[in-house]
């Protein structure tokens, strides 16, 4: 079994975030990218998977230019045997899926974070799924490998559901599908100098959205405490002043 | 010039902040509280690959330069003094002697187990009559038949007695030559008779780091333990320490780094005269100091690896190094308390360790006195 993980690039998650050109893009100075947090606890469930038996080779693979390549390197240190850069900016979340459709086609299971923590777009699994036309299941928190099949817990309104599935399958994980990310050690690091990293070229694609403009919410008001038994001042706070009333 | 650390060196970097952050932190409060070495996690250090990283593979090493290794001890040092000191001693003065100096057979018989995390070695060097006059030593080697005779003691001794020691390097006074003391270099392993490692209590930093006194009463071990050459003890020192006081200049910029983090955060968030305090220009020109020393620290440190690792002369830069260091991490750590007004003073605040972990570094592995008598003698004074 092969099991590929999708890697997104993404701004650390303290990153403060500024714009650039009259706020059409963003601006990625000085800015430290981390592999998407649902991606890590992906990648980190694949290599429980494997621990477990059963999984010949767990591939990562992103959409990017070389400046992402150290992102793929930590993936293949925590233990991933291999890496597939496809060599071009990230534009949008179908112009990725289109791209990584190409690279995906023989793996049996796909891990997706359910979302990259940069535009919380919650696209390219589904998309990708589609393109493939393989099998997919959406936020999913629990996967293991049954023979043949995968069995999967998904979580839904009010409960979860077991679902026994067929492969090739798209999984799009979230929160729960692995306890915390691995921290890779040294070895691990020094064994990700010898892995295969390879780049791949573009497909022809084109992106489906634009960036018009970006703003910063705005920022969160100072808070204003109010006396326990003075249930009518804050009445008075949430008809006047927060007008929510 | 290029000031640019590799790829690789990054990814440690993140790797140990991360480690740091996820294992050490949430006890460090509490081991220093209760002045507990933690087994546990020194085996999750050794786990990580910390221990020998810079030692070949076929010893148990990773095979890392020597800024990498400082890197890892300067973010265990940013959360931790304590743990980067069991760290710092255990690679530069546990295993490097032996490293440097060893056969081959007493290389492949200490530097595996001494990589995982499951054993600790030390270095003993200072007596209770010899700090900064190392060669004061009064400790004894005699030759007896075709074994070292070993009496003295050793103090201030970092990873001696832990319940994961294995053993020690000894510098002892083995004769004498034209009216000087002749040094050797002997391996003392645990459990060795006559050779006892008592934990010093009542330290003021590095609460939850091992410090042991060693006491050698006739203690007995094979020719065969010499290391190095009869005579060489005082080059094994001196190279030894050139090392150690990278790490210690690690420790130092560790700690300087953290203090600044959290008086950063918490000039941000404490409020008075109705803004955060930051915003008053006495704190802010503070920070800007305090980030211009660490800024400062860093670049003289890092070039002092560079120079190792690219087998150029070092020492006057390393000494530089812990001078510069220690006494920032000090006057760092010192404004960060002062920012942190009368909770910098309370032990439910983080920098009040730093604040202690932060004296020792001006005093061990050579005080700053001996590193301005070091560098001056380099300079041609």
């Amino acid at each position: 079994m092969k099991i590929l993980v999708l890697i997104s690039n993404v701004p650390d998650t303290t990153t403060k975030v500024r714009f650039t050109g009259d706020n059409t893009s963003f601006d990625d100075a000085g800015v430290q990218w981390i592999i998407n947090p649902w991606d890590e606890l992906a990648l980190t469930r694949a290599m429980e998977l494997k621990e477990a038996g059963g999984v010949d080779k767990i591939t990562v693979a992103n959409v990017g230019e070389k400046t992402t390549e150290p992102t793929l390197r930590k993936a293949l240190a925590v233990g991933a045997d291999d890496a597939i850069r496809v060599d071009v900016p990230a534009r949008d979340a179908y112009f990725v899926a289109r791209q990584l459709a190409e690279v995906a086609k023989d793996y049996d299971l796909i891990l997706a974070g359910i979302e990259a923590s940069d535009y919380n777009g919650n696209a390219v699994g589904g998309m990708l799924a589609e393109m493939l036309d393989f099998n997919s299941v959406s936020a999913v928190s629990g996967i293991s490998i049954d023979g043949d099949k995968f069995t999967v817990n998904r979580e839904i309104d009010g409960g979860s559901q077991l679902l026994s599935i067929t492969g090739p399958l798209v999984a799009i994980v979230q929160k729960g599908i692995a306890k915390e990310p691995r921290i890779p050690a040294m070895r691990g690091i020094m064994m990700a100098r010898k892995k295969p990293l390879n780049v791949v070229a573009a497909v022809d694609a084109h992106e489906k959205t634009s960036y018009v403009n970006y703003e910063l919410p705005a920022p969160k008001a100072a808070c204003k405490m109010v006396d326990e038994e003075n249930a009518k001042e804050l009445i008075t706070l949430l008809h006047e002043e927060a007008k929510v009333l | 010039m290029d000031f640019e650390l590799s790829e690789e060196q990054n990814l440690i970097r993140e790797t140990v902040r991360d480690f740091a952050e996820r294992e050490i932190k949430p006890l460090a409060r509490d081991l220093d509280e209760k002045g507990e070495f933690s087994v546990e996690l020194t085996r999750k250090i050794g786990e990580m690959g910390l221990f020998g990283m810079y030692l070949p593979e076929r010893y148990g090493g990773q095979g890392l330069d020597t800024l990498s290794y400082i890197i890892a001890v300067e973010e265990i040092a940013r959360v931790d003094g304590s743990h980067a000191a069991t760290l710092a001693a255990h690679n530069s003065l546990g295993i490097y002697p032996l490293y440097a100096f060893g056969t081959e057979e007493q290389k492949m018989r200490y530097l595996p187990q001494l990589c995982t995390g499951d054993g600790l070695w030390s270095f003993g060097l200072t007596e209770p009559g010899a700090g900064s006059d190392s060669r004061g030593s009064k400790t004894t080697a005699v030759i007896d038949g075709d074994q070292w005779v070993i009496n003295g003691s050793k103090i201030f001794i970092t990873n001696g007695s832990s319940e994961i020691s294995k053993g020690c390097t000894v510098q002892a006074v083995s004769g004498e030559e034209n009216g000087k003391k002749v040094f050797s270099t002997i391996i003392v392993e645990k459990g060795t008779p006559g050779f006892k490692a008592l934990t010093m209590h009542g330290k003021m930093m590095w609460r939850a780091s091992d410090t042991a006194e060693l006491f050698f009463d006739d203690v007995r071990v094979p020719k065969a333990n010499l290391l190095g050459q009869i005579g060489q003890g005082s080059k094994i020192m001196l190279q030894t320490l050139d090392g150690g006081r990278l790490s210690i200049a690690a420790m130092g910029l560790g700690c300087a780094q953290g203090a600044f983090e959290l008086a950063l955060a918490y000039a941000n968030e404490r409020k008075q005269f109705g803004k955060p305090i930051s915003k008053f220009q006495i704190n802010a020109f503070k920070l800007a100091d305090m980030a211009t020393k660490i800024e400062l620290a860093r670049n003289l440190l890092y070039k002092a690896c560079w120079l190792k690792d690219s087998g150029k002369p070092f020492a006057k830069e390393a000494a530089m190094s812990k001078l510069y260091c220690s006494e920032i991490a000090r006057e760092v750590a010192d404004e960060a308390v002062q920012i942190h007004g009368g909770y910098g003073l309370m032990k439910d605040y983080d920098v009040e360790r730093f604040y202690r972990d932060q004296r020792l570094l001006q005093i061990g592995e050579g005080t700053s006195e001996i590193q301005r008598l070091v560098i001056s003698r380099y300079i041609g004074c």
